[in-house]
């Protein structure tokens, strides 16, 4: 009961084109940051590890190397704030969440890359 | 009456405003409701106008509640009718699941009219009224936060207890408002001043910011805050 109606109210918050990417691939995600009357953009690359939420709460992490340090960031697919969502490139994965990534350091947190099929 | 309306709570969500930032927001099908009555001092002793929400099928509506917003043909309404006594009007609509009284001044409202939620497009705050959550007989912990006993260091079986309640010799006796286990939840709870963050008249729909009380489906009261 109910449940349409909150779709409803979602529906003016999503995007109408959803960026598209899929788990394993490496992205850069742009954000449009305010510095007082300035808008920015600031890039985030790394690798989306883990997708969670419906509707207007869907949400992406991602993960990135800075310095020898694990750093990852989540990030709602459908905020305004992100601007734009690029995929770099592919990796060939069999998970929903990448999270042995975590457990990884050096070169073993390469993924192998998939071959995007001819008639993309 | 203060501007207000009846609904039903639909769930909660998150949109974006036009910065970008996510609100958080609870979504309220609010009405549209119909007036039912209206009480005046000289005969109710007070002022208040009686909204009904929501649709009981006639079939499964008592006797009274349908004669409530409709004239039932009874031997006793007609005997009424006859001798031309003054009659009280009915709303003339369908026998409603939820009806509650607003206080307040009851100009500009009849009995039958409609109420619905664009009524309310120029209110910034509401408080919303409602029955919360049912957590049954709760302990300390639960009830009133409190922190519960150690884990070890020689508790037994009291890690979820309140300790000491009182004083000694003086008073002998426990002060009045002392913090115990007892019903928690399913009462009547008001939630003042929450922001209204949307109307969609199309939907009748009321976004506020932030929680309220009860249940998902569950009843509520909106009106305008006092607040502000």
């Amino acid at each position: 009961m109910g449940h349409h109606l909150l779709e409803k109210v979602e529906e003016s918050s999503l995007k109408t084109e959803v960026p598209e990417f899929e788990i394993g691939d490496t992205v850069d995600v742009h954000t449009r940051i305010l510095e007082g009357d300035k808008e920015r953009v600031q890039i985030f690359n790394g690798v989306v590890i883990a997708r969670s939420g419906s509707g207007t709460r869907n949400m992406f992490t991602v993960r990135r190397i800075v310095a020898g340090e694990g750093v990852e960031r989540k990030f709602p697919v459908h905020s305004p704030k992100i601007a734009k969502i690029e995929v770099k490139r592919s990796g060939v994965v069999r998970r929903a969440k990448l999270y042995f990534l975590r457990d990884r350091v050096g070169k073993a947190i390469r993924l192998k890359e998939r071959r995007r099929k001819a008639t993309d | 009456m203060a501007k207000g309306i009846l609904g039903r709570k639909v769930g909660m969500t998150q949109i974006y405003d036009e910065r970008g930032n996510a609100v958080p927001v609870t979504v309220i099908e609010a009405g549209p409701c119909h007036v039912l009555q209206i009480r005046t001092p000289q005969r109710d002793g007070y002022e208040a106008v009686q909204l009904g929400f929501g649709d009981r099928p006639r079939h499964r509506a008592k006797r009274s509640e349908r004669g409530h917003v409709a004239k039932l043909s009874s031997k006793r309404a007609r005997a009424k009718s006859a001798t031309e006594s003054e009659v009280a009007s009915k709303a003339d609509c369908e026998p409603k699941r939820f009806v509650k009284e607003l206080r307040g001044s009851v100009e500009g409202y009849e009995v039958g009219q409609e109420i619905k939620v664009d009524d309310l497009a120029d209110i910034k705050a509401v408080d919303v009224v409602g029955t919360s959550k049912g957590r049954g007989y709760s302990g300390v912990m639960k009830r009133h936060n409190f922190s519960g006993q150690r884990a070890s260091h020689g508790v037994k079986k009291v890690h979820r207890h309140a300790g000491g309640t009182g004083c000694s010799a003086w008073p002998s006796r426990l002060f009045k408002g002392r913090r115990m286990p007892g019903q928690y939840g399913n009462s009547r709870v008001t939630t003042k001043n929450l922001k209204v963050v949307r109307v969609d008249a199309d939907n009748n729909l009321l976004l506020v910011y932030g929680a309220i009380p009860g249940p998902v489906g569950g009843y509520v009261i909106v009106r305008e805050t006092n607040k502000v």
